[in-house]
């Protein structure tokens, strides 16, 4: 069992450091992951469950908003992009944050075309993040299943 | 001036009331979360409005306001000018966006806060604010 769970808290790490070094997640993950303790071990569940509804709700604004016939009201689109780049920042999405970045200067740019792409892309980039957050809190459970401490992993 | 340290923090911390204002749950959510790790307790106001009338009803007194710039109802530098006119004595600092232009950050300052800290929030940006809060 002892090498089973080695084996397992050796995969986390890996897998950490590879969405570190993929550059899915910057320090501020790192934080959120410093406050989660015994009192709150879910704590960076929770988190990023209410950042994914955010992003389904902000990505729906936006898509509205840049599907609307005649003239597009691009504020509104980019203080949608403006609340999601806040919300990525706090959770530490780094991909995401980048992404809104780009969004923000197409939309001041009205920039229609830019924008539609720039959405699709946030929408895959915050599935994809959200799939392989997933699979480290599968990693997590199992780890805790065999017996093991989910290790803290140091990315520097 | 010393740095305080954590163990000093720890003597002190349990007194630091903070009142977090903000719109979004999510920074509500963390930054309780880094009060709390720091050992204060917090109060929650979702906008400019909410952290006035909090005042107005009396009886609140806080160590530390944490205010965020862009709110409905009232935004930051509308509030924190009226909790200043209040006579609010409390430590206001303005955690403002990356995108906030030097401007912006001048106006927010001149409206009455202590200091001023870009998101996101960590704890090692609040500890040397709760350094100075000590020292004073």
């Amino acid at each position: 069992m002892d090498a089973h769970v080695a084996q397992l808290q050796m995969q986390y790490r890996n897998y950490i450091l590879s969405l570190y070094q993929q550059g899915f997640l910057d320090d501020q993950f790192t934080e959120l992951k410093s406050l989660q303790d015994d009192g709150s071990p879910d704590f960076v569940a929770e988190v990023l469950s209410l950042f994914f509804d955010d992003c389904v709700k902000l990505v729906g604004n936006m898509a509205r908003a840049l599907d609307q016939t005649g003239t597009v009201d691009f504020c509104q689109v980019g203080a949608n992009v403006h609340q999601l780049k806040g919300s990525s920042s706090s959770v530490g999405a780094k991909r995401v944050k980048g992404l809104c970045i780009n969004f923000k200067e197409l939309c001041e740019a009205k920039n229609y075309e830019g924008c539609v792409r720039c959405l699709q892309q946030v929408d895959i980039e915050y599935k994809t993040l959200k799939a392989k957050l997933q699979d480290m809190f599968n990693l997590e459970k199992q780890i805790v299943q065999a017996g093991g401490i989910v290790p803290q992993v140091d990315i520097n | 001036m010393a740095t305080k340290s954590m163990g000093d923090i720890e003597k002190i911390k349990k007194k630091l009331n903070v009142l977090i204002v903000d719109d979004d749950p999510l920074n509500l959510i963390i930054h309780e979360k880094i009060i709390k790790a720091i050992g204060g307790i917090s109060q929650t106001a979702n906008n400019g409005e909410e952290a006035v009338i909090i005042h107005r009803d009396g009886g609140s007194s806080f160590d530390l306001i944490l205010m965020d710039k862009e709110m409905p109802e009232r935004d930051g530098v509308s509030t924190t000018k009226k909790l200043r006119e209040m006579e609010v004595k409390s430590m206001i600092v303005g955690v403002t966006s990356l995108a906030d232009n030097e401007e912006e950050r001048r106006a927010f300052m001149e409206a009455g806060l202590n200091h001023c800290l870009a998101k996101p929030l960590t704890k090692d940006k609040i500890i040397p604010l709760i350094n100075q809060l000590m020292d004073a």
